[in-house]
């Protein structure tokens, strides 16, 4: 099965004002190849900020197109992951080596959604 | 957290972690059976201690170094055991460090070179092919016997003997634990990379019975190939077979319809291909040919995969290349199935009647081969000598295995029928 990993901060102020830390960046890349040569990982990005973006909205047949950034979204979807694992367990244990890798100076969240499957049979 | 949320977090953990384990406990005490076992105590503790304790902030970590303390304690019980044996009268405990010095450091340094000892070793040709696929499956995939048994379809003492068996062998035979070097190093490769396939088919085409598909050993059998190909990166031929692996696991989910029968290459609503492994799988095809050398039997059936996964509808396929890379395919890896293969691309590509010439050249090569019959009749069918179309449909029918392509095919003798 498959699981989308999301990755869910704050834009401003998850973590220190510099960015994240040389050696978080290593230990990133370290966990990413880690989860590569495991089979795990079959595809990762980061997003832009929300600035860069848009939302387009359909409320009961009105059409609203609204450019970020977004002012009432608290946390937003800063990357993801996709990975296959055998269970959900085994996608947590990944999800929870992801957010440690942090530190203390972060605050952040990531939420593991299993993907549906294309039925087996459509009977 | 509750226990249950604990045992599934070890279960889990385990996967992830028990292949380390083993491989790295295997190179200290010299024996993978007994590695496995005490990967396993380590696990039994970690079942005892967690739910109390908690779940350690690095469970890999943790595992790992009570490993080491449990294989040391098992070396030193064993150097113990031998000196009374010898009968030396030294008391063990006030001289421990004496005699034989287990390679400590091994902990420390990068886990690769375990890990390829344990597939080398698992892999091992003196172990009977199914041995090899319990095993690898066991020791490398971190499935359970029990899980095993269910995706094989067999009783788990059938699996359990199997196991059992197989680490007596690898014992009895001194197997070593090492990396196949020099010109060992492309047969024993052949083998790990056989067993990985073996399990992937089994995964992708049940031969018989009802199921088409059983998905979780194919992406099983993915798995164990991309950590293959973290293991060894430089080797064209694994990223061959993941290749390969990706891309028609790209197409499990458009080979059956909704009735449940089987749909062919040709008729597959490419829309349901799964374009993340497409792109995965030609990317490590790509890898494959920039380490080049002569394509081996992997590369070249994952360039045959590759023209159908750029082809955005049937009609566009490649089919010369691909005729061409079966002719190449048939030079490495002479086999009348091959040519039956490049029978249908040459039917294609230039036309049925240039088909059915290759295959009536194969003879009686394939005796009761359903697929024969099958796509002879789709290539009379297309030179409109429908009674004869028919009678190879009625065969292959008859030969066929699986329920739903038995079915399959007798619709395709029935439309020819009647026609002129």
């Amino acid at each position: 099965m498959r699981f989308m990993m999301m990755i869910k901060l704050e834009e401003e102020g998850a973590g220190p004002a510099d960015g994240p830390s040389e050696q978080m960046m290593t230990e990133m890349g370290k966990l990413m190849d880690e989860m590569t040569k495991a089979g795990v990982l079959l595809d990762t990005a980061g997003l832009q900020p929300t600035a860069e973006g848009t939302q387009i909205q359909w409320d009961h047949g009105k059409l609203n197109v609204v450019d970020g950034p977004f002012t009432e979204a608290k946390e937003v979807i800063g990357g993801y992951a996709i990975i296959q694992a055998k269970s959900k367990e085994e996608a947590v244990e990944w999800a929870k080596r992801f957010v440690r890798l942090h530190g203390d100076d972060w605050k952040l969240t990531s939420e593991v959604r299993q993907i549906e499957e294309p039925p087996e049979d459509w009977g | 957290m509750t226990v249950g949320d604990t045992q599934s977090t070890i279960d889990a953990v385990w996967r992830l972690e028990s292949p380390k384990l083993i491989a790295r406990v295997a190179r200290l005490v010299r024996d993978v059976g007994l590695a496995e076992e005490l990967a396993q105590d380590v696990f039994v503790i970690a079942l005892e201690q967690w739910p109390e304790s908690g779940v350690p902030d690095n469970p890999g970590a943790w595992l790992m170094a009570t490993a080491k303390h449990r294989a040391i304690d098992q070396l030193r019980r064993g150097e113990r055991l031998e000196k009374k044996y010898a009968q030396l009268a030294r008391d063990l405990a006030t001289s421990p460090d004496d005699g034989y010095e287990p390679d400590l450091d091994a902990f420390d340094d990068d886990i690769g070179d375990d890990m390829l000892r344990l597939v080398f070793t698992a892999c091992h040709p003196v172990l009977s092919r199914e041995a090899r696929v319990a095993l690898t499956l066991r020791l490398l995939g971190g499935l359970t016997t029990p899980e095993i048994a269910r995706a094989y379809l067999v009783p788990e003492s059938t699996i359990q003997q199997r196991i059992v068996r197989a680490k007596r062998t690898i014992a009895k035979k001194k197997i070593p634990y090492e990396i196949p070097q020099g010109s060992e190093l492309a047969s024993r490769l052949s083998s790990v990379l056989e067993v990985v396939y073996l399990i992937f088919n089994e995964g992708y085409a049940a031969t018989a019975g009802d199921d088409w598909v059983r998905p979780e050993l194919g992406e099983d059998a993915l798995r164990l190939g991309r950590v293959l190909a973290g293991l060894m990166p430089k080797e064209p031929e694994v990223h061959g077979l993941v290749a390969l692996m990706e891309i028609q696991a790209s197409r499990f989910a458009a080979r059956v319809g909704p009735s449940g029968e089987a749909i062919l290459l040709f008729d597959q609503d490419r829309s349901r291909w799964d374009h993340l492994l497409i792109r995965r799988g030609l990317a490590a095809l790509d890898r494959a040919e920039h380490l080049g050398g002569h394509a081996g039997r992997y590369v070249l059936q994952a360039s045959i995969a590759a023209c159908h996964a750029r082809a955005r509808t049937a009609d566009e396929t490649n089919w010369s290349r691909i005729a061409a890379l079966y002719w190449a395919l048939g030079q490495i890896m002479p086999s009348p199935i091959v040519e039956l293969n490049r029978a249908v691309a040459v039917g294609e590509a230039v036309g049925p009647a240039a088909g059915l010439d290759l295959i009536d050249q194969l003879g009686d090569s394939l005796p009761g081969y359903h697929l024969l019959h099958s796509v002879r009749g789709d290539l009379l069918e297309r030179l409109k000598r429908f009674d004869e179309a028919r009678e190879e449909f009625e065969t292959a029918a008859s030969q066929a295995t699986n329920e739903r392509e038995r079915t399959l095919l007798r619709d395709r003798a029935a439309t020819c029928v009647g026609r002129v």
